[in-house]
């Protein structure tokens, strides 16, 4: 009974697996039926799927080379970018959590701080990169503080919330045990929260992925965004529909290994 | 000496919108010697759990309070432990580890070894053993019941109060539950304090039962012992004589004095005796 339910189950994966496949064959026939073929290596229009691939392969076979401020490898570009994300998401992260399990376990410091946190979640990151540029001084560090503003509310939101529904029970039974703070809070409160928590990182690092990239155009230097940017002063259109793709594999990488902690710290009651 | 004191305990909940505070129960007084297996009684809303939670700590009394061996108690604490209505197990946890935390909490310096091979042991006494590394999700009631169980008592507690314990057990499986805590009190000769509204539990159980009347407002009606020898099981205990006199006698209550008490606002008059009258 159970066998043929699975069966049915990995059938039914197969097929969407079969049509997502066709929908992208499909995609890439319209689009090259659709541009103009290059002619003498110039492209007239949006560039089609096979230069835009001639152009990966290139850009992928020699990821990390160096030759100046304005042509580094996609490998170092991506490096770079995944730096910032990594330093301001880490550090808003741990802010947040610290925070959310604070506020949660307040429920008069969580109603007081809310307020707040409800105007200034809304804020696109980047409306604050005038302040950090003229209090930090360093182009760098404000864009590594855009992503801070922009993984910061997410997880402190869930956070919050998660550790304010931990049920009364579990912390009746760390009171009863006597735990010490840190017990409490490492035995109890963030694998109780955990879930809540996850699912914070998880919307979290999907928009830091986002500001990183606008960061990077507005600040220019090094990143993967600067490169779509540069690529489009130079009309590059295939660099920069590579970078595109290449972007949007990067956020899927992350999500789903965030996807993959969240199914680790899962449980069911 | 008694060993668990409930002095004079009464408690308040603030009212809903503008009303008074509602007051619980009134003047809850009793004692409870070492060793000893008490159980209170009562219909659902007389306050009984809340009872339980002030002595463990989870509520504080308005007016009177808790000495356990000589000392006030306020705050919940390993010389108390809890077996709960719902389990609380973390689920986040194997039943091993459930219980693996309580014993570290309750013997800090031990070393690792001697902590499994303890915790082993209580698996191995509640019956787990091969479950033990399953998250409480994948165990039935009975079996999370079991894990609860050896954490209380792995702890070695001064008392062991039992919220209900096996009212979310299905019928089947709760005999031999009851059994298996019968063997554990008669290994460790815990103090045990006990709620519950079922009367067979409470005979098979119990040295003394309390019985609570109505809330609100509830008051401890009176506290009668089981003059059952034990070791007690559940086949023998139905062909006891005084089975069913005390069944009857608390069933009468229940039905019929509980409220009268209540609605007179005063404590029942107490009867030391088993009386025999049929209830109507």
């Amino acid at each position: 009974m159970n066998g043929t339910v699975q069966l049915a189950e990995a059938r039914e994966r197969q097929k969407a697996w079969l049509s997502s496949l066709l929908f992208l064959l499909l995609f890439l026939l319209f689009w090259q039926l659709s541009t103009k073929p290059s002619v003498g290596g110039r492209t007239e229009g949006l560039p089609g799927p096979l230069a835009v691939a001639e152009r990966a392969w290139e850009m992928v076979s020699n990821p990390f080379y160096d030759r100046g401020p304005n042509d580094k490898g996609i490998g170092i570009q991506l490096l770079y970018s995944l730096g910032r994300l990594g330093l301001g998401y880490i550090a808003a992260s741990v802010v947040a959590i610290f925070l959310g399990v604070v506020l949660g376990l307040y429920p008069t410091l969580y109603r007081a701080f809310n307020p707040y946190i409800q105007v200034l979640r809304p804020i696109s990151p980047l409306a604050w990169m005038p302040l950090f540029l003229y209090t930090i001084k360093n182009s760098v560090w404000a864009a590594i503080m855009v992503v801070f503003m922009s993984s910061i509310w997410p997880t402190l939101a869930n956070t919050a919330f998660g550790v304010s529904s931990i049920k009364r029970d579990y912390l009746h039974v760390s009171s009863l045990l006597q735990l010490s703070w840190f017990g409490r809070f490492y035995k109890v409160i963030l694998p109780a929260a955990a879930p809540a928590i996850v699912a914070g990182l998880r919307i979290s690092i999907g928009g830091a992925w986002i500001a990183v990239v606008a960061a990077e155009m507005l600040i220019g230097g090094t990143g993967i965004g600067y490169f779509v940017w540069n690529e489009w002063n130079n009309l590059q259109l295939t660099s920069v529909i590579f970078a595109i793709l290449t972007i949007g594999a990067v956020g899927f990488l992350l999500d789903a290994g965030l996807g993959r902690l969240a199914k680790k710290v899962s449980y069911t009651e | 000496m008694p060993f668990l004191e409930i002095e004079k305990v009464t408690k308040y909940f603030p009212g809903s919108n503008g009303m008074g505070d509602l007051c619980v129960f009134r003047d809850i007084h009793f004692h409870i010697e070492k060793g000893e297996f008490v159980t209170m009684v009562g219909h659902s809303g007389c306050g009984k759990t809340t009872l339980l939670n002030v002595i463990a700590g989870f509520e504080t009394a308005n007016e009177g309070g808790i000495i356990l061996d000589g000392k006030e108690v306020t705050d919940p604490g390993l010389d108390r432990m809890v077996v709960f209505q719902n389990f609380s197990l973390m689920p986040w946890m194997t039943a091993y580890e459930n219980i693996r935390i309580a014993v570290k909490a309750a013997y800090p310096d031990w070393d690792r070894q001697r902590v499994n091979e303890y915790v082993q042991q209580y698996i191995d006494m509640v019956g787990l053993t091969g479950s033990e590394h399953k998250r409480p999700a994948a165990l039935s009631g009975g079996m999370r019941q079991r894990v609860g169980l050896a954490r209380a008592f792995a702890v070695q507690p001064k008392v062991l109060l039992l919220d209900e314990p096996f009212a979310q057990i299905d019928a089947l499986t709760r005999g031999s539950i009851q059994e298996e805590l019968i063997r554990m009190w008669t290994a460790t000769k815990n103090t045990v304090f006990m709620v519950t509204h079922d009367v067979d539990e409470a005979i098979l159980l119990s040295d003394k039962i309390a019985l609570m009347t109505n809330g609100p407002e509830a008051r401890l009606a009176e506290i009668i012992e089981v003059p059952i020898p034990r070791p007690r099981s559940r086949e023998t205990l139905i062909d006891h004589p005084e089975y069913s006199q005390i069944r009857r006698y608390i069933l009468n209550f229940l039905i019929e004095r509980s409220r009268k008490g209540q609605e007179q606002g005063q404590v029942v008059s107490k009867l030391s005796a088993v009386s025999d009258q049929p209830s109507a």
